[in-house]
């Protein structure tokens, strides 16, 4: 009995290869497409469907007509074919790019703008590069409100200085207390702002280098790019002070977070856009001008910081209390705990819903619209569609400008999935 | 709650009680909303004791151990740690848990550094140590624990015991003057378990102040020089732990002990 049941393996079974039906792609399409009778009918209904859809978009795009100078002359060259008119693209280019009023001889400046704004991302989404490109990221902000609005340069320069005086009060005084630091910082950075101001004569925009060019004069896609990246970098350190906020043991801080948030993600975003063009004036003394842009810029900005902020509270909450204590038990103070320890892990946890506050908030620009600014869709609904030689070329204008979105939308969210990617420390 | 039994010769050669006191509890008193979890603590822990705190799960062992460095508030008597007052006062805080090294059940190590990250992360920011000095001083206490090779690894990579072990490391980074252990070995393997206690006792054999709370019976009798054993919120019993396993003198301790030796 005993004999029959031990086993004892004398010689290895060397590996041999695996049958030809267990590999290759006549494998793969009867596993994947063709598995049983139901499979095989949805494969066939699905490949019948995008036969159908290329059928009619192919020849739409290969017809394509792109020289004309209205939609009359495209239909006399397509001559009943179906064809596309995409001149209104080509003619219309500067348009749909930078809106009608920009002047052209100064195209230059946002473009040169736009180029430098990758040097001064790079260092802030690429952690590896070198740490001083970190300079210009913060010289860039300036820079570019200089080239696109132009006008007397020593306005960005008083700025500019305001945040490095409020810079440098905060590296003194935080030694003693953080608090001291905080409210010295501000109170530095208005004293240069107000001081600086008053010294920058009235004149001083007139012979200027670059020309100035009023907020009004800004449009198409450069107008939405310009408020996506503003307000999605303004938000972003809104919302983790609101998410820290809302997290504070100090009750006047967590009302005041709360009730923000609540109040600003209770109302939906063209209210605020309408509070911002019309009644926002209301509320400033009878002669400022506070500049359309700014005022949707601040808008949206605490609208995402909103969104942004809750996104963050979930990302702190997901994060064990255990990290917390082993924080404080070290001795890391409040502000250290959370710049090393805490934010670290909670925004990478929080990226997803981050990056998709961030997609939500570039398409949502194009709601500007409404309140008469010219932005990309501004401009195709107002000035391009409007034209006699235009009337009625939708598909073309609305597609290309979904296009354009998507390239950028697809962009942030392929860089986000790279940036979850290269932060996975955790399960390696 | 077994007793691993401590196969190495110990060195007591420099475990030293000295007079000197480290940590003086009098009258402390904490409520949890109006649950009383301490009641009248009174604890003297002299500079180089190895006190092990025992009792059954919610006598308020590990709540006693937080209080020590404020990771939970006393609201009643006074806590001196290293001639330091506990009060609300952060600055205080700060200066005590700078001096007060933690060890957590669950390591607690922060899993987006590396382990070198992790060590020299307190001694950089707190003690403004330079970064340099401050990795030749992680690299010698990752010798110690006995991984210096994984420095460059994620907390992830490693198995439990190693984690604790970063852990332990990491505190001593901040040259503490007395160690907390929060049942350090409750979550680990007993081949774990083994290794970790092993840190603990070359580090009690070089004479550092030490509270723990543990269900290793086997390190309570041959490290400590004091046992606690806590319930319901009290000190029930102290003593030697020769007297405490051999001869308890409260029923509560003998029921304790019997329950957990007993198998």
């Amino acid at each position: 009995m005993s004999t029959e049941l031990a086993f004892v393996r004398t010689e290895q079974i060397p590996p041999s290869p695996p049958p030809s039906s267990a590999i290759g792609p006549k494998k793969w399409i009867k596993d994947n497409l063709f598995s049983s009778i139901p499979n095989t009918i949805l494969t066939i209904v699905t490949i019948w469907l995008i036969y159908t859809v290329l059928m009619v978009v192919v020849p739409w795009m290969a017809n394509g007509v792109w020289n004309t100078s209205s939609l009359t002359e495209c239909r006399e060259v397509l001559q009943g074919k179906t064809g596309a008119c995409f001149s209104v693209l080509s003619e219309r280019w500067n348009q749909i790019l930078y809106g009608f009023k920009y002047p052209v001889d100064s195209y230059w400046r946002p473009n040169t703008a736009l180029i430098l704004l990758a040097f001064a991302a790079a260092p802030v989404m690429f952690f590896d590069l070198p740490r001083k490109m970190l300079i210009f990221t913060a010289i860039y902000p300036f820079l570019a409100y200089w080239l696109i609005w132009g006008g007397t340069i020593l306005g960005p320069l008083v700025a500019l200085l305001g945040f490095v005086a409020g810079g440098f009060a905060f590296m003194r005084l935080s030694f003693k207390s953080f608090a001291a630091g905080f409210f010295g910082a501000i109170i530095a950075a208005f004293a240069v702002w107000i001081i600086g101001g008053g010294l920058i004569p009235e004149t001083a925009s007139e012979n200027s280098l670059l020309a100035a060019v009023p907020s009004r004069d800004l449009g198409g896609f450069m107008l939405n790019l310009m408020l996506g990246v503003t307000c999605v970098s303004l938000s972003l350190p809104l919302g983790i002070a609101l998410a820290l906020g809302r997290q504070s043991n100090m009750p006047l801080i967590k009302g005041i977070s709360v009730v923000f948030i609540e109040f600003v993600r209770g109302v939906p975003l063209i209210t605020l856009l309408f509070v911002a063009s019309v009644m926002l004036a209301y509320f400033f003394p009878p002669d400022s001008t506070v500049d359309l842009f700014l005022r949707v810029v601040i808008m949206i900005t605490m609208f995402s910081a909103a969104y942004i902020a809750e996104v963050i509270r979930g990302g702190l909450a997901a994060l064990p209390k255990g990290q917390y204590e082993a924080a404080d038990s070290l001795g890391l103070d409040y502000p250290q705990a959370m710049r090393l320890i805490i934010l670290p892990q909670a925004l990478k946890i929080s990226i997803p819903g981050i990056v998709n506050v961030a997609v939500g908030l570039f398409k949502d620009t194009t709601l500007v619209s409404v309140i008469s600014m010219f932005d990309l869709v501004g401009m195709i609904r107002g000035p391009i569609l409007a034209s006699t030689e235009w009337n009625g070329v939708y598909w073309e204008l609305l597609g290309f400008a979904a296009f354009l979105f998507f390239v950028v939308c697809y962009g942030i969210s392929q860089y986000s999935q790279w940036l979850e990617r290269r932060l996975a420390t955790d399960h390696r | 709650m077994s007793e691993l039994a401590i196969e190495r010769e110990i060195d007591r050669s420099k475990m030293q009680v000295s007079d000197e006191v480290a940590i003086q509890i009098s009258g402390m008193n904490k409520w949890y909303g109006t649950f009383h979890v301490l009641r009248d603590i009174d604890l003297t822990v002299n500079r180089g004791e190895r006190i092990v705190i025992a009792g059954p799960s919610g006598s308020g062992k590990s709540t006693l151990i937080r209080c020590l460095n404020a990771l939970e508030e006393h609201q009643q008597g006074q806590i001196i740690v290293d001639g330091t007052e506990l009060t609300s006062d952060l600055k205080n805080i700060d200066k005590i848990r700078s001096e007060v090294g933690m060890c957590f059940q669950h390591f607690n190590l922060f899993p987006h550094l590396t382990i070198l990250e992790n060590c020299t992360l307190a001694p950089i920011w707190v003690r403004k140590t330079p970064k340099k000095e401050a990795i030749e001083r992680a690299m010698h206490f990752l010798e110690k624990v006995k991984i210096p090779d994984q420095a460059n690894k994620y907390p992830g990579q490693l198995s439990g015991g190693q984690q604790q072990r970063v852990a332990i490391a990491r505190s001593l980074c901040m040259k503490p003057r007395i160690m907390l252990f929060d049942e350090p070995t409750s979550a680990l393997d007993p081949e774990m378990i083994k290794e970790v206690l092993d840190t603990m006792i070359e580090l009690a054999e070089e004479g550092m102040t030490m509270l723990c709370v543990t269900h290793e019976m086997g390190f309570a009798r041959q490290v400590a020089n004091r046992v606690i054993f806590m319930d319901a919120g009290q000190i029930v019993e102290q003593n030697e732990p020769e007297e405490f396993f051999n001869n308890p003198k409260s029923e509560r301790t003998k029921l304790f002990l019997s329950q957990i030796l007993g198998h």
